[in-house]
């Protein structure tokens, strides 16, 4: 059970409030773009053991989407922030080294 | 013209640890745009007489009042009677700006949950901490209520106020006898 804070309206609920909205930070390619690069933004996934970053909305609550950095194996929430941004922001990156220290963050748009 | 009939015309279920009550139709205008800006805060002050409520806040006098559904989005609550005056007031105070404020009091169903068992009922339906403590009066909750959407705040203490849409009228009625059914309580918030 995932215990997420939607960064839109501070409620804090387990994970039946809210709905999981897939890998977060993917490069949105469109018209003009390779068909590598079309098939990669359609099809491929990450699916780390471990720390990954996801899009959620808060379905049954304020309706809004946000971002969460969580471990899939150990189901921690790291943190959740604005869903207005392409790139992790520097607070959950600090979140997440101090609790996974080995760990790099991805590079992101 | 043709009276308002709430979706369950007053069902009362009072045989269990919290009395169930359909309420009569109330007005609801859902608005949507920037909350900051006057020509919504204007209108609303002046149709509630309340202060805009601060974020998940719900502000009543009676039975009107403003309640925070989202960054952009806020509950006129006020009598059924009154709805079609007071969306003139908004429409007219918005003008030509980008913001919207539409009716959507025949899509709702009210019910009302009083007694002393009242926040253990919601607690078996909904994933919110109900606890006296944590979700007083002058908060709204927008949840779901097992299977589907449902937004409620607290009158006083024991008793709440709860609303979803009409189509799951019967759904959620039947959802809040059973969770009020005799010998049911569980007294978690009273020790
Ligand atoms: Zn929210």
């Amino acid at each position: 059970m995932l215990i997420l804070t939607c960064p839109n309206c501070g409620i804090t609920a387990e994970e039946t409030e809210f709905h999981a909205g897939g890998e977060a930070h993917l490069t949105r390619h469109g018209p003009g773009a390779s068909d590598d690069d079309f098939e990669k933004y359609l099809f491929m996934r990450e699916n780390p053991k471990g720390v990954h970053f996801e899009r959620w909305r808060h379905v049954y609550g304020c309706g809004k989407w946000f971002h969460a950095a969580r471990d899939t194996m150990t189901l921690e929430i790291f943190g959740t922030y604005t869903a207005q941004t392409s790139t992790i922001p520097q607070d959950i990156i600090d979140k997440i080294s101090d609790r996974r220290p080995d760990w790099q963050p991805p590079e992101t748009a | 013209m043709s009276e308002p009939i709430s979706a369950l015309n007053g069902a009362v279920y009072n045989q269990g640890i919290a009395e169930v009550t359909a309420l009569d139709p109330i007005g609801m205008i859902s608005i949507r745009g920037d909350l900051a800006a006057g020509y919504l805060k204007k209108p609303l002050k002046k149709i509630t007489g309340v202060a805009m409520p601060d974020m998940r806040g719900i502000n009543l006098d009676g039975g009107t009042g403003v309640a925070w559904m989202s960054p952009d989005e806020l509950l006129l609550i006020c009598p059924y009677a009154d709805v079609a005056t007071n969306l003139e007031t908004l429409h007219k105070a918005i003008g030509t700006n980008h913001a919207l404020a539409v009716n959507v009091s025949d899509a709702r169903a009210v019910f009302r949950v009083t007694g002393k068992h009242t926040r253990e009922v919601l607690a078996k339906l909904a994933p919110v901490d109900t606890s006296p403590e944590a979700f007083t009066p002058g908060t709204i909750r927008r949840t779901r209520l097992a299977q589907v959407p449902a937004a409620f705040w607290m009158v006083d203490t024991d008793t709440a106020e709860l609303v979803c849409f009409r189509s799951v009228a019967q759904y959620v009625f039947d959802l809040l006898k059973t969770a009020a059914q005799p010998g049911s309580q569980v007294n978690y918030h009273r020790g």
